[in-house]
């Protein structure tokens, strides 16, 4: 029996990998650490200036950030919100549905829950495998969201990447094994500042897709601290009438 | 004065009388073991569902416009809106951990056979109704997984020769899952179906009570009166109920405090892992909250791999194990049916595994780990090897019940012990 066990756990990995299929970018490591609150709020100014354009949250509120990541709210209303909007409403845009579905194939998707809906690595990797492809609409191209709408916005800051494509042979065929991005020209970030600046924008992304997370901890461990010390006297109790049972 | 009170309720309605007969002088066999905790368990998150479910709809907007955000407001604006929501999230899961190995301890201990069979049916309408509550639930939060997941499931009825098309409208009450199907499903998760497993759950428990409580010997403590020297009965004061119409052994300890003690520690243990879900993993690894549900349902974009919860993964991989509809909905259902059927499966007048043979513990053993693996390929993409294990789980599972009717006539058993072992 425990043979049988062993043989078919064994099979587990080796029948995961033959369920995927096509190329799969390799995924680099995002930083994500919520206590860290000046990478948050790096994050929040890089979310604001780049992305809130065509991207809402629209579920999650200014002077939430202000309040989580400890920013005063005249500071919010001066350097994060760029429109009419009050501190308390959510952080929404004026991009109209219907037009910037035309615009870009497909209306840009709120990014309150994408840290949820996607992983923290994926989207840091994605953020940074932006590469030049004259064929697309933008002049760009992703090697892990391929043929995607969405044009490079961080380009001022990273600058730009041309793609090597690697092949190997599969049964005879050609396929695709591996996109090598290369720096083509400097943005007004380093590679190094750049890479810090991606990990605070997942790192606020992340915060945003669930920012009980930043009490979530600390509440549970007295939780589970106190189920301790329950446990101790309930079992005591338990002992002590169950002693003459047996 | 408190005597006086109390005397006066009980002149009125049996208070004390019921607190009595059902918990304080229950007899409850002192063998019962790590096993028999899952009953008083599932009992608690009931509660649970109930109670953090209440205060859920106080800001659950039960419309295809506003659900999603409203489930946002609850987990951003509602103050610990998340630890309410997480709860009930958490809860569901755990329920279903909690039924499946309640179910499996009674398979393991034959605590449907006679005289339980009422018993385990009730139980398994229980069953039955809770997998529709959580699935009338997860359409609730109205994400894509919601949408695709409840999409999928209703068009098995569709299956259905000549009625199919016309029951699946009549279910969604439009073309297409729409705003009427969100609110009817609203509907019947939040009171029809909690009110049918409110009731179940009674009904249960007084069965149970009538039968008492089976145990790891799967030995009677209650024998015919007059059939057991005073030295032999019980020291504990056992209701009369009880004690009028049998025999009652010296095995025995009454469920309160003794039973409700053991159920708490155990409980103790199980909300430190709920805790643990709840607080610092509430997702379970896209296991009790899959990622795609963190979209807003698109009825235009069908997400690439619909997978059910996983509590509904072995019967969906039963499902897809056939190749054809019609017979895969069938063997979904059959399989469900089984185990109802379970009582007048198994003809063996042995209860107990520890007292059967090495064929049943070797089937049962298997029976288990088809189930798990039946579960585990559900979650993964139809692929030809995974659909043949699927195939090949689908008929050990099935096989499991054909086996168990053969030899149980006239199965080599141990013989069984005068009394529990002390």
């Amino acid at each position: 029996m425990k043979k049988l066990l062993i043989a078919l756990v064994a099979l587990i990995p080796s029948l995961a990998i033959a369920a995927g299929g096509g190329y799969q970018h390799p995924l680099e490591k995002a930083k994500i650490d919520l206590e860290d609150k000046a990478s948050l709020q790096r994050g929040a100014a890089l979310f604001t200036n780049y992305c809130l354009g065509c991207h809402q949250m629209q579920f999650h509120r200014y002077n939430r950030s202000a309040q989580d990541l400890g920013i005063p709210e005249e500071l919010v209303k001066e350097n994060l919100i760029f429109g009419d909007q009050k501190v308390g409403e959510q952080m929404t845009n004026a991009m109209p549905a219907k037009e910037s579905a035309k615009w870009f194939g497909k209306q840009p998707p709120d990014l309150t829950l994408i840290a949820r809906l996607r992983n923290p690595d994926w989207i840091y990797t994605y953020l940074k495998s932006f590469y030049i492809d004259e064929s697309k609409t933008f002049g760009v191209n992703n090697a892990v969201f391929k043929d995607v709408g969405m044009p490079h916005v961080l380009e001022p800051l990273q600058g730009t990447q041309t793609a090597e494509y690697v092949y190997t042979e599969v049964d005879g065929e050609k396929t695709l094994s591996g996109i090598k991005l290369v720096q083509k020209t400097q943005g007004s970030m380093t590679p190094e500042e750049f890479d810090q600046a991606m990990h605070d924008l997942v790192n606020f992304l992340e915060y945003v897709g669930e920012p009980s997370k930043l009490e979530s901890h600390k509440i549970g461990t007295w939780v589970l601290v106190f189920l301790a010390v329950f446990f101790v006297f309930i079992y005591l109790l338990k002992k002590e009438y169950w002693r003459d049972v047996h | 004065m408190w005597k006086n009170l109390l005397d006066w309720i009980e002149y009125r309605i049996p208070m004390m009388r019921v607190a009595n007969m059902h918990a304080l002088q229950y007899p409850a066999p002192k063998n019962m073991n790590f096993w028999y905790v899952f009953g008083f368990i599932a009992t608690v998150v009931l509660v649970n569902q109930i109670v953090t479910g209440i205060w859920l709809t106080m800001n659950y907007v039960p419309s295809a416009e506003g659900a999603f955000a409203s489930v946002e407001y609850i987990m951003r604006d509602v103050d610990y809106g998340w630890i309410l929501r997480y709860m009930h999230s958490t809860g569901a899961s755990a329920f279903f951990v909690v039924v499946y190995l309640h179910m499996f301890r009674g398979m393991m201990y034959g605590s449907y056979q006679k005289p339980r069979e009422l018993l385990w049916l009730f139980g398994m309408f229980i069953y039955l109704a809770l997998m529709a509550e959580a699935f009338m639930g997860y359409l609730l939060p109205w994400g894509q997984m919601s949408y695709w997941g409840a999409q999928v499931i209703i068009s098995l009825f569709g299956a259905i020769p000549v009625i199919g098309d016309d029951l699946t409208l009549w279910i969604r009450g439009d073309y297409v899952i729409s705003g009427a199907t969100l609110n009817r499903f609203f509907a019947l998760h939040v009171i029809a179906l909690p009110l049918v497993i409110v009731i179940l759950v009674f009904l249960h428990i007084v069965a149970l009570h009538e039968v008492g409580s089976n145990n790891p010997q799967g030995i009677n403590i209650k024998h015919p009166k007059g059939s057991l020297k005073e030295e032999e009965k019980t020291k504990y004061n056992i209701h009369e109920y009880y004690t009028g119409k049998y025999d009652i052994i010296d095995d025995v300890v009454p469920f309160f405090p003794h039973i409700v003690l053991k159920d708490l520690v155990a409980f103790t243990v199980f909300c430190a892992a709920c805790a643990y879900v709840i607080f610092f993993n509430p997702e379970m690894g896209g296991l009790f909250i899959e990622p795609p549900n963190f979209e807003p349902a698109n009825p235009l974009k069908t997400p690439e791999h619909i997978a059910p919860v996983w509590y509904f993964t072995p019967f969906y991989a039963i499902l897809r194990a056939v190749p054809d509809k019609l017979l895969g909905v069938l063997a979904m259902f059959g399989a469900i049916a089984m185990l109802a059927a379970l009582p007048w499966v198994d003809r063996c007048k042995v209860r107990s595994i520890k007292y059967r043979s090495g064929l049943h513990k070797l089937n049962l053993t298997v029976f288990a780990i088809v189930f798990v693996l039946l579960g585990w390929l559900g979650l993964k993409p139809a692929t030809p090897t995974f659909t043949l294990m699927s195939q090949i789980s689908t008929l050990l599972y099935f096989g499991f019940f054909g086996f168990l009717w053969l030899y149980s006539k006239n199965e080599k058993t141990k013989p069984l012990p005068a009394r529990i072992s002390k």
